[in-house]
């Protein structure tokens, strides 16, 4: 398996439940070192070895990076998923040797900022967990404003609100509590940078209302993994190597080509990193585009796909890998 | 056993050698016979014992000679040594690093004790034993940047990365090939990169910064680059261009074997943990004419880069004024025989 | 407007507004038309969230131009060194939704942009645009003195006096081109000087 990152090989030291959705696993390296240090918003490739097939999946590493004794992990079950989270959540038992990426950062702060504005929704509270670990450690200016559906699924709300008092907000669905982004937005000191996790809809809303109020967009930064989707099979010409592929229901375009032999270089396997960026050398048919790499324009011109979150319907598609 | 470190000058009297073992290990350019500006980047692992690659970070005879002239240079002009504010995570990542590096690659030299954030780090050539507490700036003589590098050889820049960009917000420069870090700090990759002729065009740093802010960690990677000096002076700033450039005019066919001097930079690109920066040493070689043609092969093919350079890289690496009395003297030494492959001697 | 020669020399545009809660424009000599001519673009009620520093010549021209756009507040500072201080308190106390408009000569932008980038602008967001005399601020790379209005290539510096090339790589942190010893290897060897940037 080719990849930007070299690997590490770890045992589970933990699996803790820590809601009703939410399970927290514990990392150590198996031969007893320290694990390597690492920058708030990291994250790693846990590789998946589920009898034949093997997923590989980004999980942000939510410790202090003050801590390298373990990484940890907090990983929300998606029952309809493509089942990397059931595999965790089912499979998964402290003791387990597996292998995971050295940790790779595509959510940085940017320390020149006068105060951190953080929103979370819901699991994208974790790379928050440790870039405030991080600021708090260091005297860092930041707030934290975190939207969840209960209290119960407020993740890690209770061990935020210990650590940092007032400097955490919290929202809750349930109980009706918005954020009034408009006035957070106008409130705060110029020098201030933003950053956004959780859903599509909410990274969206945040980025667009952030626009109209005036932030230029090197100060609004944003981390949403995409999820591949499961979708019809369809089939590809590899044009470089000479093969052909199928792509299955449950499988992305990228995990079919490297079942074929065929290893592009990858970071994240979430649509962010630009790494896997391919070129289309002929396609008839629509793109399922999932990706938050390529420009719209990209998009559009049918000449590029990122096969690890996006993928193809069709009579033909032929590849430059 | 260990090194046996020179005392020499770089200034002034110039006694500034190498051993017929330096020599040898040379990190010579060119592995064929024209040079063109070229990515020539490759990973950063260990290469043969007894080459500059044998460690990561190299540590050479002519290390305290170094930290003495750094010194120097430091007590002149200390806008040679900068870091932005938000800097100061990066400048202990480097201070790690460095410390780590050294300690592993030379333990009769360096060592490093670690006890948490307790630290405590021997450097026997330069006579340092201090004691402090990693992450707290008040704890050293200097900012963690300055401290580590004003025990270690060659300039350091450190890179901050964001908006897909580099950007040059700390360093320590005193042993530059001709630019100015208190001008050029705070610039993005293409920025301080304005002045380099020809490479713009050909597409070069867009494909070097694509590759650079991908660099993983624990993935170091490495490229050499090249000027040539007169007099093995390391402080060739711009600061000081009106004091060194009237040394480019005094080549003459009788000196130019120990007075012009081929200068070699080892550049490697690391990717930092806590800051996610990239800091960039640039660790730079001296040999003069008189010790290179010792090697044959070098002397022959060095003759037929230098004489075949275009006129743009000749101007931009400052050679001009006696790049006729070089070729003159270097085609002497050359046979017109065929030279092997590679960078090595034979 | 200036030939493009390398990367590091800034690239000046056409200010056009931005979406934002509050506008601050800085602008000298022509550069107040560059804000008229902007004017004609920006939506009804732009103004009202407006503030306009300017510093004007001595015939104040382009003053009731710009009076005539009835922004929230009109400056009209002496010079940018008068301006300093409250600009500086200004962006000290602003909120993230301000954006800044520079317009005029090139050593105006310049400075004006190095103000807001030690309060935490970043440099992207800023629109430019230039306007009236090419002269260049110089910061003599030797002895680090800055040299106003320089006009011919070469230039002397006006502290240390060595005769110095201009170059166009330019650094925003220090708002200045950069200038180098012209004849370093040979003192003998006297360039002539020309008016280059006029």
């Amino acid at each position: 398996m080719s990849t930007g990152t070299t690997k590490l090989d770890v045992v589970v030291s933990d699996v803790v439940p820590v809601n009703d959705l939410v399970t927290r696993f514990h990392f150590r390296r198996r031969d007893g070192e320290l694990l390597p240090t690492f920058s708030g918003g990291a994250h790693v490739v846990v590789e998946m070895r589920d009898g034949d097939r093997t997923r590989l999946n980004p999980y942000s590493l939510m410790g202090s990076p003050l801590d390298t004794r373990e990484y940890t992990i907090s990983i929300r079950r998606d029952d309809v998923g493509r089942g990397g989270s059931l595999f965790m959540h089912r499979q998964v038992k402290p003791g387990l040797e597996m292998v995971i990426s050295y940790p790779v950062n595509l959510f940085s702060l940017d320390l020149r900022a006068r105060k951190h504005l953080m929103l979370a929704g819901g699991i994208g509270i974790t790379p928050f967990m440790a870039q405030t670990a991080q600021l708090a450690g260091a005297g860092g200016n930041f707030e934290l404003h975190y939207t969840c559906r209960t209290a119960s699924l407020g993740t890690y709300a209770d061990v935020l609100r210990e650590r940092h008092g007032n400097r955490v907000r919290l929202y809750h669905d349930d109980r009706e509590e918005r954020i009034d982004l408009e006035r957070l937005l106008s409130s705060q000191p110029l020098g201030t940078h933003l950053y956004v996790c959780g859903p599509a809809g909410m990274i969206n809303w945040v980025r667009a209302r952030a626009a109209s109020l005036g932030w230029p967009p090197e100060t609004v930064h944003f981390e949403h993994f995409a999820a591949p989707q499961p979708g019809a099979p369809f089939d590809v010409e590899l044009a470089v190597s000479g093969k052909t592929i199928r792509v299955g229901e449950q499988q992305s375009l990228l995990e079919a080509i490297e079942a074929a032999g065929v290893d592009p270089p990858y970071l994240c396997r979430g649509g962010v990193c630009g790494q896997c960026e391919t070129n289309v050398i002929s396609s008839d048919g629509k793109f399922i585009h999932n990706d938050h790499w390529l420009s719209e324009e990209d998009h559009r011109s049918g000449c590029k796909i990122m096969p690890c979150v996006s993928r193809f319907e069709g009579k033909s598609l032929v590849l430059e890998r | 056993m260990g090194i046996t470190f020179r005392k020499e000058t770089f200034r002034d009297d110039f006694t500034f050698k190498n051993s017929p073992e330096h020599i040898r290990r040379f990190p010579f350019p060119f592995n064929e016979d024209a040079y063109m500006y070229a990515v020539n980047i490759e990973p950063h692992v260990v290469g043969p014992k007894g080459s500059v690659l044998e460690n990561l970070i190299d540590v050479d005879e002519h290390y305290v000679a170094e930290m003495q002239d750094r010194a120097l240079v430091l007590a002149e002009d200390p806008l040679r040594c900068q870091s932005l504010p938000h800097m100061t995570l990066a400048g202990w990542d480097l201070l790690e690093l460095l410390m780590e590096q050294q300690a592993l690659g030379y333990p009769e030299h360096f060592t490093l004790e670690r006890n948490g954030d307790r630290w405590r780090w021997i450097n026997r050539p330069l006579g340092i034993d201090d004691t402090f507490t990693f992450g707290d700036v008040s704890t050293l003589p200097y900012g963690p940047m300055e401290y580590i590098t004003r025990q270690s050889q060659g300039d350091f820049c450190i890179l901050d990365q964001r908006d897909g960009n580099l950007w040059m917000d700390a360093g320590m420069v005193t042993t530059q090939a001709d630019w100015s870090l208190d001008f050029d700090i705070g610039m993005n990759f293409f920025e301080w990169h304005a002045p380099v002729p020809l490479a713009h065009e050909k597409g070069i740093f867009t494909r070097a910064l694509k590759f650079l802010t991908n660099i993983q960690q624990g993935k170091p990677a490495r490229r050499l680059n090249w000027t040539m000096t007169v007099n093995p002076r390391l402080d060739t700033s711009p600061e000081n261009y009106h004091k060194w450039g009237p040394d480019r005019a005094t080549v003459t066919p009788e000196n130019v074997g120990d007075k012009v001097h081929l200068r070699v930079e080892l550049q490697s690109f690391w990717r930092l943990p806590r800051s996610n920066g990239i800091v960039f040493p640039i660790r730079c070689y001296l040999i003069k004419m008189d010790e290179l043609v010792t090697q044959p092969k070098w002397a022959r093919r060095l003759h037929r880069v230098i004489r075949d350079l275009p006129e743009e890289l000749a101007t931009y690496k400052g050679l001009t004024r006696y790049r006729p009395t070089l070729v003159e003297w270097l085609s002497k030494l050359d046979d017109d025989g065929p030279t092997s492959p590679g960078f090595g001697p034979d | 407007m200036t030939a493009k020669t390398i990367i590091s020399r800034p690239i000046y545009g056409t200010l056009s507004p931005q979406p934002g809660k509050h506008h601050l424009f800085i602008a000298d000599a022509e550069g107040a038309l560059a804000i008229t001519d902007m004017a004609g673009k920006a939506p009804p009620g732009f103004f009202d969230g407006a503030e306009i520093v300017f510093i004007p010549d001595p015939e104040g021209k382009h003053i009731s131009a710009l009076e005539a756009l009835e922004p929230a507040q009109l400056h009209l500072p002496p010079s940018f060194a008068s301006l300093l201080p409250r600009l500086r308190q200004t962006l000290t106390n602003a909120h993230m939704g301000l954006r800044l408009y520079l317009a005029g000569t090139e050593g105006l932008i310049g400075q004006a942009m190095q103000a807001a980038l030690e309060a935490g602008v970043d440099h992207t967001s800023i629109e430019t645009e230039h306007r009236g005399s090419l002269a260049r601020r110089m910061q003599c790379v030797h002895c680090k003195g800055i040299t106003e209005n320089v006009t011919t290539q070469p230039a002397a510096c006006s502290h240390c006096g060595l005769l110095l090339l201009v170059r166009d790589h330019y650094s925003r942190r220090l708002a200045a081109f950069q200038g180098v010893c012209i004849n370093a290897e040979d003192r003998s060897e006297i360039p002539p000087m020309e008016e280059a940037f006029p």
